[in-house]
């Protein structure tokens, strides 16, 4: 039997709200995240973007449970997220398989730590890896992976324990670009499949409104929400999609925004470093392309 | 040493080509082929096998050159050995005394039928099995929850900080007044001298422990226990053989001299009796027999730690199921 059947879509509502994060004590203490409010609802793929530094993977870790909100609440089903916990699958931009362990080992990891005897573990983590096209590589060892199998076999490990939400940081960022295309529409089939409630980090534009529900923008640090950008954009997706007018004018909109406020970003940096005066040359989209 | 590289990759491709063969392929075989341009890259591909003779034939002669050496060197030892003790070299150095390779070999054909000897080598044996062993135990327990917790730090370091500089040799006669019998004291010696570095490896381990790992434990529901046992201590296993290798040398040490010291039976004990004795032969024999006791628990523990960590050695499917 397939235990991995699709989940009622009424869990995995992740609620931030007011949410604000200093690191350190004091008048030394770094405000990462400024007053965010957002939400993903059941089901839903949202994806955070914002200039490097902003706050995104604080959020994030404040989602699952590595980070104490300062101000503010963060829930997951009205439940605060006050320790990392099963109910929150994370995939992480580092590679972060247990080397020790098998891909099959990895992925019955988790169902081992709620109990569940042998054979039902490997029955379970053996359908999930099939739907990966993992399976036959369930005996490799890490190692033995290319580093696109390696995150594959990390999201569905992730989804193992049948968590309401899936937390990724920049879980791509590491491959190359035919590999992240081709991740991106696992990932998509993965999340149609789960009906699971999905936040991902990126910093890649196209990226994000081929994955996403909804794109926000966050500020330059302290990350604020900036812009709540809705996409639209019929399911499945293609790659030729990229180049239709609708595609088009999001990507337009999400440059802007995201170009002004990593020029924001630069600006405060080379004001850190003494350089104020200087002539920033490089116009938005110029920036946009840098990150 | 060197022809052994070469004829175990050799055997290595053979059985993993097998383990592919009997892994559950033809179920399998879709899954693979579903996603290619995904599968491609990370399949590791295996190279085309030559036929049996032909790899004996080439691993013989790859190994030629290193065995001729090791002949050789050997060779050189043993007869300059012989020549020094025939002719009485007397030069600093006295081999007077020293007996012949010859009749060591006459006294060792003697002592196979010793149940003496026997004894004392088995005597040795448990000394370390039991030293060591528990200087396993305790070193790994004590290093994971040093390395771990900061309480634990706090409490238990500065007191092995405080007597690891003390060699274990230097406490023979406190530990012949703190322990009952004198096998307990010796066993305390031999415990002593491989605890440290298997503690310090095991911290050292810990505390390098990739950080990512262990959240991702923590995300997938691992509570304390659950991460120092799945995840703590796998990711520390490798720097804890490192321990292990270090802490064996370390208990034949001391286990040597505690036997030649305090001794009551023994394999040192024999070496510093035949001394005692005027039974030069025997010297020699302890000796050997002392390297290659010492040589066979190395070779135990890399044994072991092939046996406990196949992710290290592994670069073909192992179709372990
Ligand atoms: N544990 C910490 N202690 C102190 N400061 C921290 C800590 N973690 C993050 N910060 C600071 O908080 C700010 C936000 O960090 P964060 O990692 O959330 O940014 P990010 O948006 O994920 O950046 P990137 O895109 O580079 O990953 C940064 O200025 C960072 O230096
Ligand atoms: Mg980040």
């Amino acid at each position: 039997m397939n235990p991995y059947v699709k989940k009622d879509s009424t869990t995995g509502h992740i609620q931030v709200e007011n949410l604000r994060v200093f690191f350190g004590r004091n008048s030394s203490a770094v405000e990462a995240v400024s007053d965010v409010s957002m939400q993903v609802k059941p089901g839903e793929f949202v994806s955070i973007i914002g200039p490097s530094g902003c706050g995104k993977s604080t959020l994030l870790n404040v989602v699952a449970g590595f980070v104490q909100p300062s101000t503010g609440t963060v829930t997951v089903d009205g439940k605060p997220t006050d320790k990392p916990g099963a109910d929150r699958g994370m995939v992480f931009q580092q590679y972060s398989l247990f080397p020790w362990l098998t891909v099959r080992k990895n992925v019955e990891f988790g169902l081992k730590q709620q109990g569940m005897d042998n054979s039902h573990r490997a029955q379970a983590a053996r359908t999930l890896l099939g739907l990966a096209g993992l399976l036959a590589f369930e005996n490799h060892y890490p190692e033995q992976l290319s580093g696109g199998m390696k995150q594959r076999v990390g999201i569905v490990r992730a989804l193992a324990t049948s968590p309401q939400v899936l937390l990724m940081d920049e879980p791509f960022g590491a491959l190359d670009a035919q590999t992240r295309v081709v991740m991106q529409q696992i990932l998509t089939n993965m999340w149609q499949r789960f009906r699971i409630s999905v936040l991902f980090i990126t910093h890649d534009i196209d990226e994000s409104i081929f994955l996403s529900d909804r794109v926000y923008v966050m500020t330059a640090r302290p990350g604020k929400i900036k812009a709540e950008i809705p996409i639209p954009l019929p399911r499945p997706r293609t790659p030729e999609m990229a180049s239709t007018p609708e595609y088009l004018a999001i990507k337009t909109k999400l440059r802007n925004l995201i170009s002004e406020e990593s020029l924001k970003a630069m600006g405060g940096e080379l004001k850190d470093s003494g350089l104020a005066g200087f002539d920033i040359e490089v116009g938005p989209q110029g920036v946009a392309e840098l990150i | 040493m060197q022809p052994a590289p070469t004829l175990d990759s050799g055997s290595l491709h053979g059985s993993s080509q097998a383990g592919v063969a009997d892994a559950p392929g033809l179920t399998l075989a879709p899954a693979t082929q579903a996603t290619p341009q995904i599968a491609a890259p990370g399949a590791k591909p295996l190279e085309s096998m030559p036929s049996l003779a032909q790899r004996i034939v080439g691993g013989l002669r790859a190994a030629l050159p290193g065995l001729l050496m090791t002949t050789l060197s050997l060779g050189l030892f043993i007869a300059l050995w012989y020549f020094a003790t025939k002719y009485r070299w007397d030069f600093y150095i006295r081999f007077n005394n020293i007996p012949s390779p010859g009749e060591v070999l006459g006294n060792a054909a003697n002592l196979i039928h010793s149940e003496k000897f026997y004894n004392n080598m088995w005597v040795s044996v448990r000394r370390i099995l039991l030293g060591f062993g528990i200087a396993t135990g305790l070193g790994v327990a004590f290093g994971l929850l040093i390395g771990q917790y900061r309480v634990a730090r706090g409490l238990l370091l500065p007191v092995f900080e405080v007597l690891r500089p003390i060699p274990a040799i230097a406490w023979v006669p406190m530990a012949i007044m703190l322990w009952p019998t004198n096998e307990t004291s010796i066993v305390f010696i031999t415990f002593l001298g491989s605890f440290f570095p298997i503690l310090l490896n095991t911290i050292h381990g810990v505390n390098s422990v990739d950080p990512v790992l262990v959240r991702a434990g923590r995300c997938l529901g691992a509570n304390e226990l659950g991460l120092l046992r799945q995840v703590i201590l796998p990711a520390a296993l490798p720097h804890i053989f490192t321990g292990l290798t270090v802490g064996m040398g370390v208990a034949w040490v001391s286990l040597i001299a505690a036997e030649m010291i305090s001794g009551q039976y023994g394999i040192g004990y024999f070496t510093w009796e035949a001394y005692s004795l005027i039974q030069y032969a025997d010297i020699a024999i302890g000796m050997i027999v002392i390297g290659v006791l010492g040589l066979a628990c190395s070779g135990g523990i890399r044994f072991l730690g092939n046996l406990l960590m196949p992710w290290l050695t592994t670069h073909a499917n192992r179709g372990r199921t």
